[in-house]
């Protein structure tokens, strides 16, 4: 029985009665939770970096000297060998991907368009240790007989190309790379063609184009940031990808400018040598090799996110 | 030579670019598409001899006695994955039900950045954190450990489906469940999370397929064992981590068990896939009454 | 009108969202077992009003409201009434009809019938919310399906029966009839004559010749200037349909506007 008390203004609670607030309580913790996960992971990272970070300070980064023996330790050839394959990866797989969307977008009819779809979706489901046995197995010889020979025969005369080939190496690794990647490429970059208003289409063909001059000098333009998005975001996954290509590059800390040679990523030596590590230092070191990993994707994808929103909203 | 000369040439030729660029285009979606197929058939022709009950239900052999399975890897790559989704399922709806329930703000944007911050971490700096929170201290590998690290990536995926299963059940049947005096318990638990049902378990599906097939966090929290291990607190066999074990092995026994134990891991993956699209499409379909 | 004949009334009722005042220092008074008919031209705030009776319109995000409600004397805006209960007592049918997708038409009927009762119970609770409803001849052999399968009108007398079942004292209708057809308006139309022998009955609709058929008491709501929505006229149907005592209300009647 309340008296008329002043109309005032009252923002109502939603969870008033007793069921609502150990709801309410139950949803709070789980979010708090899940929250506190991903913070602990960060935190985590630097905890364990950090007898490393203090040990080394910037000149991690740029020794190229990997000594566990002698308790050396410098990133430069896993950060070489990571953007190495990054980049060889994101050159075949946008080339390849974006190409692809074009013709699932603009050209096939649907009958072809769904299958093909699907397919390079599935690529996408594949194991990591998949690839990478198929890498090893399959990909390496055939580098190593057909293709590393054929393309040094032709571009044996740059530095790139030269060298003995021994299969595994930054160049296979670059290529199963490309392939774990380019589903990526291909079904976000069709969704972003796709979305490209119609009538920018018709417009084109209207004043005379061809249908491959419209996809290639209209519609590939204004859908050239989401396309761009997606490339990004596939470079992500590319840095990060560890087992397919610890099976394929060779795990030699070295640099080299053959893309023939074995070489190393920051994903794949904190596969190989983790449980091999001695000393804390060591350990510390890897570590702060799977910090420097957790920043660069986390930066790469934020950047990809931003694009592919602008063009797509919130996917 | 007129003017209608000239442009028909050059028409010509633009088509001839075009056909020609058309032309390439295709090659590429079929050498993407085509991948595909060439490693499956690989992966089918090679390891598909292998299979045989003995291989599914035996231990590995030690090299050069003949035989063996990856029946311990497949009962950890069962036990792993099931404690995962105790775990993700409960906090990836719990913060999928408040993200669509307090939609707008500052705490649940942050969630949101949080939830996409984690999708991009590679899965073998959540390893890391799963060896410094359960390993190292413990001073021992365990099926767990690896079970948490399975769970930090099953979870982008749950929380951003959750949200938007539950988001996508017309407001209008939460405000009749709260209309009839329903508590925000029971109109969500009870009406609005059954509705979103079919799209949280795709989602689970697509999650448990995803972690099915993950190596690199196993290499230093489930580590691997040669025996039948049921106990998560301990080192377990997991299906994918004796893949790549034998795979970079020497020898050709392990490496043709390893094709096999590819061809498992293919076909659960494949399966738990098209189960979700399956489900995704049955689901849409409902909806359409 | 006696005082105290009235279950339910608004004393300066307003209603916001976030900033925006929708509705504006509404006093009514709906009269008990009776329909009450709310109409007015599109956006003059008369669902806004009805969503405060049952404490619904605070659901919406940064909305928030001004003023009392009485429900038997009672403000339901107090700080210790809990809206659940609220709700139980005032009782809601959507302009769309929202039956729940994964409940089969008994469960629907039941949802929120109390716990206490047992089998037999629940189903007696269940047919007479169906009969109340007229619906209960053509779903009786099929409780258990989904009510998905129902046509519009049907699930709508559905909807009906399930605030029915739960047994409110009043029943807030926003348009029900706005997505059926002529036939199952009328249905609609027929079920809420009888149901006002027992319901306080308060509809907002936008068909002014639907509001003089089935109501007996009508208000007459219009947005100001500000888009503030205010109560113009409220009175007995057929007085404000032939003798309205405001210009702007007659102007509406007779389509001037709207």
């Amino acid at each position: 029985m309340t008296q008329g008390t002043e109309p005032q203004f009252r923002r109502v609670a939603r969870f008033v009665s007793p069921a609502d607030r150990g709801f309410a309580a139950v949803v709070y913790g789980g979010s708090i939770l899940f929250a506190l996960l991903i913070v602990g992971l960060f935190v985590e990272l630097v905890l364990g970096s950090w007898p490393s970070i203090a040990h080394f300070g910037g000149s991690f980064i740029f020794q190229s000297a990997w000594d566990p023996v002698a308790s050396k330790f410098g990133a430069l050839p896993m950060i070489y060998g990571t953007v190495v394959t990054s980049f060889i990866a994101i050159l075949l797989a946008g080339f390849v991907g974006i190409m692809a969307a074009v013709f699932l977008a603009d050209f096939a009819p649907s009958w072809l368009a769904a299958p093909l779809s699907f397919l390079i979706e599935l690529l996408a489901a594949v194991p990591s240790v998949v690839y990478g046995l198929w890498g090893l197995f399959v990909l390496a010889p055939f580098v190593r007989t057909a293709i590393g020979p054929a393309l040094q025969k032709v571009l044996g005369w740059t530095p790139l190309f030269s060298g003995p080939i021994y299969g595994v190496g930054l160049l296979t690794a670059g290529i199963i790379l490309a392939l774990m990647i380019v589903p990526t490429v291909a079904a976000i970059s069709r969704d972003v063609i796709a979305a490209i208003p119609r009538d920018l289409r018709e417009a084109s063909m209207a004043l005379g184009s061809t249908k491959w001059e419209t996809a290639t000098r209209v519609v590939l333009p204004s859908a050239r940031v989401g396309i761009f998005g997606a490339c990004v975001l596939a470079l992500g996954r590319a840095l990060g990808e560890t087992i397919a290509v610890t099976m394929v590059i060779g795990n030699r800390p070295e640099i080299s400018a053959s893309l023939f040679a074995p070489s190393y990523t920051l994903a794949s030596v904190i596969a190989n040598e983790f449980t091999e590590a001695t000393t804390s230092l060591y350990i510390s070191a890897l570590i702060e090799l799977g910090l420097i990993l957790f920043i660069v994707s986390v930066i790469v994808n934020a950047l990809a996110r931003l694009m592919i929103w602008s063009v797509r909203g919130s996917t | 030579m007129t003017v209608a000369t000239l442009r028909y040439r050059t028409l010509g030729r633009r088509r001839a670019f075009g056909a020609l660029g058309t032309a390439l285009a295709l090659f590429c979606a079929i050498l993407a598409a085509g991948s595909l197929l060439a490693i499956l058939g690989y992966v089918v022709v090679q390891g598909v001899g292998a299979i045989n009950w003995n291989f599914l239900t035996q231990l590995p052999h030690p090299i050069g006695v003949p035989g063996g399975g990856v029946g311990n890897g497949i009962v950890g790559t069962f036990v792993v994955i099931g404690l995962a989704m105790a775990m993700a399922v409960p906090i990836g709806l719990l913060t999928g039900i408040y993200l669509a329930l307090f939609g707008r703000g500052p705490i649940p944007e942050a969630l949101r950045f949080l939830s996409d911050v984690l999708s991009g971490v590679p899965s073998i700096a959540i390893g890391l954190f799963a060896y410094a929170v359960l390993v190292a201290p413990l001073k021992h590998f365990s099926g767990f450990s690896a079970s948490f690290a399975f769970m930090m990536l099953m979870l982008p995926l749950l929380v951003r489906t959750s949200e938007q299963a539950i988001r996508s059940v017309p407001q209008t049947v939460r405000e009749g469940a709260l209309a009839l005096g329903m508590s925000n318990f029971r109109a969500t638990v009870g009406i609005v999370l059954p509705t979103a049902r079919p799209a949280i378990i795709t989602a689970l599906l697509l999650a448990i397929a995803r972690v099915t097939g993950e190596t690199a966090p196993l290499l230093f929290t489930a580590f691997g064992t040669q025996f039948w291990e049921f106990n998560p607190n301990r080192p377990m066999a997991v299906l994918a981590l004796q893949v790549f074990n034998y795979a970079i092995s020497p020898y050709s026994e392990w490496q043709s068990q390893a094709w096999a134990g590819a061809f498992l891991l293919v076909t659960a993956v494949f399966a738990l896939s098209l189960g979700a699209r399956l489900m995704l499409r049955r689901a849409m379909r409902g909806l359409d009454s | 009108m006696a005082a105290g004949q009235e279950l339910l009334s608004t004393a300066d009722l307003s209603a916001y969202y976030g900033d925006r005042k929708a509705v504006g220092n509404v006093s009514l008074k709906f009269p008990r077992c009776a329909v009450t008919a709310v109409i007015g031209p599109s956006g003059c705030g008369k669902t806004t009003m009805l969503r405060c009776l049952n404490r619904i319109h605070e659901v919406a995000f940064d909305a928030r409201v001004e003023g009392r409600v009485l429900l038997d004397g009672d403000d339901i805006y107090s700080n210790d009434v809990d809206p659940m209960a609220i709700r139980r007592r005032v009782g809601m049918v959507f302009q769309r009809p929202n039956p729940f997708p994964t409940l089969s038409i008994l469960d629907n009927t039941l949802a929120c019938v109390a716990k206490g009762l047992n089998r037999r119970q629940k189903i007696d609770r269940a047919e007479q919310a169906l009969h109340a409803a007229a619906l209960w001849d053509e779903v009786k052999d099929k409780l258990r399906t989904s009510p998905l399968r129902l046509s519009g009108g049907q699930q709508q007398r559905l909807c009906i029966a399930r605030a029915v079942a739960a047994e409110p004292e009043v029943l807030l209708m926003d348009e029900p009839t706005a997505s059926l057809d002529p036939i199952a308006t009328a249905v609609i139309e027929e079920l809420m004559a009888s149901l006002s022998d027992n319901f306080t009955i308060v509809a907002v609709t936008h068909n002014m010749q639907q509001a003089a058929r089935v109501s007996d008491y009508t208000a007459f709501m219009l947005a100001d200037q500000e888009g503030v929505g205010r109560l113009i006229e409220f009175d007995e149907t057929a007085k404000l349909f032939t003798k309205p005592s405001d210009r702007r209300t007659e102007d509406y009647i007779t389509g001037r506007f709207g």
